[in-house]
């Protein structure tokens, strides 16, 4: 690890003054990807904006048709907040699916989501919920926020306060792990709100997070495992690695979609 | 007896101080002036090296040397060596490359030893390597094993064809006889994958170099301390042997991996003469996975001929076993005399004949690794003689009992006379501990569910506690295999064992104290086990190969009895009687047909004060020494069978059931036992399923981290079933046979013949990941498993 500056400011106010003074900061929330890559020197800002004093960002709460998640919510206080649970139960099983208890008690949604990680579970939720992202600028819906591999339409020292779940009627995330990592080798989540039907495929696809409107489709008919039978992307669109070929993924999209539909209708 | 001997499941006595954190592992040591080292590597697979410069990191902040190769052979240090002489077919010694401990002109895979800086910290050391310019000229690289024979690429000049010999064993005129009379051929093409081992703690070294006394200590994490002094001083030539102290002190696992003299050791003790201060080196995760020397690796076609009744008459074997880009210190001897030894199995098999190509690669060296040799001999037979079954409609079962060795001792074709044995008991109980009279019912029920349900055997056998010194000489070895211990005994009674043993896990400061426990009739609690130093341990060998229990603690068995040959006399003056008459038992030394008696600490206390005998007459003290050669390599067997649930959808594969009953000879301690059967089997499991070395085309190693890397985690495991069958072993005094790697060599034949007996058909390979079982069951047909 190279030396760096360490800031731990109070308020996002304060946070966002220090990110536009220092141009190669970077900002850490529960460091767990951040610090091993800068442990591995594969990463060396020159200061870190730490979230982690401010209150304001923490927290879980229901308002009116959403749940709304404070950026700096560890995916142990989602997996474990009674208001996720009763509202979104495939959003607190999600968070209870992510990597150990460490990471659970340490990574944060915000952080998650910033990083967009090709294979992080919550780009899936967000997508697969219609949630909304709202930063000290603005509000950003989920499918404009994810822009890419690693990429979002964050703007340089723009931070994430806030993620606005919809509830829906129904919702489930099924996850195949990757064994060595844990991360979703393919990770669908399914909801159902109103005529919005979802699906989203986080872990398999080349370019990130993707809906997979084919099953949308499917399941906009009748929103139930049977509607999916025998469907799978196409393997041209799929990551290949050691761990599983094009053709293994898109299986397993159609494996995950189906039992995550098994499990929001109760099946 | 005192509760606490032989048999007893006695809690660890180190537990204590490693699960409250205060072991005292290598890094935790902070030696006066200490320095930190970090080595430049190469990002290469296969490079030549143009120049080097070093000014840039020379001039950084704290940085107190940058060395290189050239500052190695200008203080004519030697190589890092091979200490075991394979010689080929033909005669012609194993052609074994230079291997220096820094780079000199080539590097040859990614990781490989290129500079070192020392600096003040870690972090300065670290920052300074960064500057050091290294040109290289990029070579192609070879990194597969099946075809590095037939590759341009030339890894080192001496071996042109990438071959560092061309071994054989066996009868192979007899063998393609019984070929040509078999009724029944069964063939198979094995690869056993590569693996990394992954101790918890990393390796590390401290070299001290004292200008006044101009002595050496290396501090680091070694299974055998001697013998890294040895080669550091004798081959390498760092220090005369008398100058050179090694201490290894707690050490956090090892597998084999801590047992090889490498380049980072070697050059911490060399650099701190250099630098006039204590070197520290900790290597890294990545750097773990880099430049530890690989385990497995290799390519097998291997066939089994039978007659008409299902009897086997012969077995041959066409290994390519892949070393890596050097010989690490013991790596000719794995998949030559480590292996191909134990291809007759448990089975009575008339002729065999192994041929073993060793094969130089641009990847990390291989070596001992758990089980070293013999899982891939293992996975050989098992695999072989499961097939046969299912080829001839058979219980694999009973075709294994058909085939079992039933009479002892038995000399196999192959170098090994197994000594003693009872296989068919160990399948027996395994049957029924597994229930397999219930399997079929099982099976149903999970095709119910839409499961595939599969289960396999592996009747496995290893020869451990190795091992006689004239046998391993006549093959090639360096060293002999001896032990040795020394039994001190303090005026107080008190006991301190010293042995060449070395714990790294193994649990001997309690197996090695209930020994003495129950032969001196002395509380575990007074008795000290000192192992892992140089200065206060005469010589030992070092723990591998499963012979800690057999080899070691026979050492120190023979120095308990010269304690109490001693004692007898000790006790004869005290208690004025003949010597003749001294009778010694539960902790107390008798006078026969009297009530005279006295405890065993009167008596230490007496040999020590020397006032009822003249020290003319007996040497006053209570110390005996020992070493012990073995007679014989002792040979563990057992049945394991794992019983597995595939789901066809995603390929996952549940381990339902696992039993392992294995036969280990005489028992010390069946908690200390059962817990190795445990790992070990978890590391079975892990080849089998999940763990796999994968180097790209180009020589990068693709799984150098736990992202890529998949090891076994608790929730891969069953809960194992675990029993045992007993035939003390003849040739040690205790009747110990050894138990560390059973697991690691039973387990990986029985979940592969379990998943393949699911999935009806042999092609899967191993790991059998979710990806390759998936494939198996949809297309019949699994890719492998690199891009």
């Amino acid at each position: 690890m190279h030396a760096f500056e360490y800031h731990r400011p109070s308020n996002v106010r304060q946070a966002a003054a220090l990110l536009q003074k220092n141009e190669d900061a970077k900002i850490v929330a529960g460091g767990h990807t951040l610090l091993p890559t800068m442990k591995q020197r594969l990463a060396a800002p020159s200061a870190l904006v730490d979230l982690g004093a401010m209150g304001e960002l923490r927290g879980i709460e229901k308002k009116g048709r959403a749940v709304v998640i404070g950026a700096m919510s560890t995916h142990a206080d989602v997996a474990t907040s009674d208001v996720v649970a009763e509202a979104i139960p495939g959003l607190a099983k999600l968070a209870e699916l992510i990597g150990d208890p460490a990471v659970r008690h340490r990574g944060t949604i915000g952080g998650s989501i910033a990083n967009n990680d090709p294979a992080a579970d919550y780009p899936a939720a967000c997508i697969g919920l219609g949630a909304t992202i709202i930063t000290n600028k603005r509000k950003i819906v989920a499918e404009e926020f994810f822009t890419g591999m690693f990429d979002t339409a964050l703007d340089e020292g723009e931070i994430i306060t806030k993620v606005s779940f919809p509830i829906p009627a129904k919702a489930a995330y099924a996850k195949f792990r990757n064994p060595a990592s844990r991360y979703a080798l393919a990770g669908v989540f399914v909801s159902k709100r109103g005529s919005d039907i979802r699906v989203a495929v986080t872990g398999a696809g080349s370019d990130g997070v993707f809906r997979w409107s084919e099953a949308e489709e499917a399941l906009a008919k009748r929103f139930a495992p049977k509607s999916l039978d025998g469907m799978s992307p196409p393997a041209s669109g799929m990551n290949t690695d050691i761990h599983a070929d094009a053709e293994y993924r898109a299986h397993l999209v159609g494996v995950m979609a189906r039992r995550a539909v098994a499990a929001a209708t109760g099946r | 007896m005192t509760g606490t001997g032989i048999g007893a499941p006695v809690r660890r006595k180190e537990d204590q101080r490693f699960i409250t954190g205060k072991g005292r592992y290598t890094d935790d040591l902070t030696r006066p002036g200490q320095a930190h080292a970090y080595f430049v590597r190469s990002p290469h697979a296969h490079a030549e090296i143009v120049k080097i410069d070093k000014a840039a990191a020379e001039a950084m902040p704290g940085v107190l040397a940058v060395l290189t190769g050239d500052d190695l052979a200008a203080d004519n240090i030697g190589g890092l060596i091979c200490g075991w002489m394979i010689h080929s077919k033909d005669g012609s010694p194993m052609k074994a490359g230079a291997h220096p401990a820094l780079a000199q002109g080539k590097v040859r895979y990614v990781g490989d030893h290129v500079a070192v800086v020392v600096a003040e910290t870690l972090a300065q050391a670290r920052d300074a390597a960064e500057a050091v310019e290294v040109d290289y000229k990029l070579l192609p690289a070879i990194a597969d094993t099946a075809t590095a024979r037939s590759s341009k690429v030339v890894v080192h000049d001496v071996a042109p064809d990438n071959t560092v010999y061309e071994w054989h064993l066996g009868d192979k005129d007899a063998t393609e006889a019984a070929f040509k009379k078999a009724k029944h051929v069964t063939t198979l093409d094995i690869t056993n994958n590569r693996l990394i081992p992954n101790p918890i703690e990393t390796r590390a070294a401290i070299g001290e170099y004292d200008m006044g006394t101009d002595n050496y200590t290396l501090y680091t994490t070694s299974q055998n301390p001697h013998v890294a002094r040895l080669v550091l001083s004798a081959f390498i030539g760092i220090a005369p042997e008398n100058k050179l102290r090694v201490i290894a002190p707690d050490v956090g696992g090892g597998f084999g991996s801590k047992i090889f003299i490498y380049a980072e050791e070697t050059v911490c003790v060399w650099a701190s003469k250099k630098v006039g201060r204590p070197v520290k080196w900790t290597s890294d995760r990545t750097e773990a996975f880099l430049s530890d020397a690989h385990g497995r690796d290799h390519v097998t076609r291997a066939q089994l001929a039978l007659d008409d009744n299902g009897k086997i008459l012969a077995l041959r074997a066409h290994t390519i076993a892949n070393l890596g880009a050097y010989l690490s210190t013991f790596s000719s001897s794995v998949p030559t005399y480590l292996y191909a030894p134990l291809l007759s199995g448990q089975y009575d098999i008339p002729a065999i004949y192994a041929e073993v190509d060793g094969v130089y690669t641009n990847t990390a060296p291989v070596d001992a690794y758990r089980g070293a040799g013999r899982p891939e001999a293992t996975f050989v037979v098992e695999r072989l003689v499961e097939v046969a079954a299912r080829e001839l409609g058979m219980d694999p079962a009973k075709f294994r009992k058909k085939n079992y060795i039933k009479r002892f001792p038995h000399q196999t074709p192959v170098i090994m006379n197994y000594d003693v044995g009872d296989y068919g008991a160990s399948l027996e109980k395994a049957l029924e501990m597994a229930d397999y009279k219930g399997f079929n019912k099982r099976k149903r029920e999970s095709a119910k569910k839409g499961k595939l349900r599969g289960i396999g055997f592996s009747s496995y056998i290893e020869a451990c506690g190795i091992a006689p010194s004239q046998a391993v000489g006549s093959l090639g070895a360096g060293v002999g295999l001896w032990e040795s211990a020394e039994v001190r005994v303090n005026p107080t009674g008190s006991v301190e064992v010293l042995t060449g043993s070395h714990s790294h896990g193994q649990g001997h400061e309690t197996t090695f104290a209930q020994l003495v426990s129950e032969r001196l009739g002395v509380d575990i609690n007074n008795v000290n086990i000192v192992h892992g130093d140089t200065d206060k341990v005469q010589f030992g060998m070092g723990t591998y190969g499963s012979r800690s229990g057999a080899v070691g603690m026979s050492a120190i068995t023979r120095a308990i009895d010269k304690v109490i040959e001693k004692g007898k006399k000790v006790a004869a003056y005290a208690m004025e009687a003949s010597d003749k008459d001294i009778e010694f038992a539960d902790g107390k030394f008798s006078v026969a047909g009297t009530d005279k008696s006295m405890a065993f600490g009167e008596i230490a206390l007496q040999a020590y004060i020397a006032h009822k005998f003249s020290g003319q007459d007996l040497e006053p003290g209570l110390k005996e020494g020992a070493f012990y050669d073995p007679t014989n390599f002792t040979f563990p067997a057992g049945v394991h069978i794992c019983e597995v649930e595939i789901d066809p959808d995603t390929g996952v594969t549940t381990i339902e059931r696992f039993t392992a009953v294995d036969d280990f000879g005489v028992v010390i301690n069946p908690m200390i036992v059962e817990g190795q059967v445990h790992g070990g089997i978890a590391q079975g499991v892990g080849q089998a399923l999940l763990e796999n070395a994968v180097y790209d085309e180009s020589g990068q190693l693709v799984t150098a981290s736990y992202m890529d890397y998949a090891m076994p985690r608790a929730d891969d495991l069953p809960s194992f079933d675990v029993g045992m069958t007993v035939t003390p072993c003849p040739s040690n005094p205790l009747g110990i046979k050894g138990c560390g790697e059973a697991g690691a060599i039973a387990a990986p034949p029985a979940v592969i013949n379990a998943i393949t007996n699911a999935v009806g058909h042999e092609d899967v390979p191993m790991p059998a990941t979710p990806r390759a079982v998936w494939h198996a069951i949809h297309k019949g047909k699994a890719p492998m498993a690199a891009e």
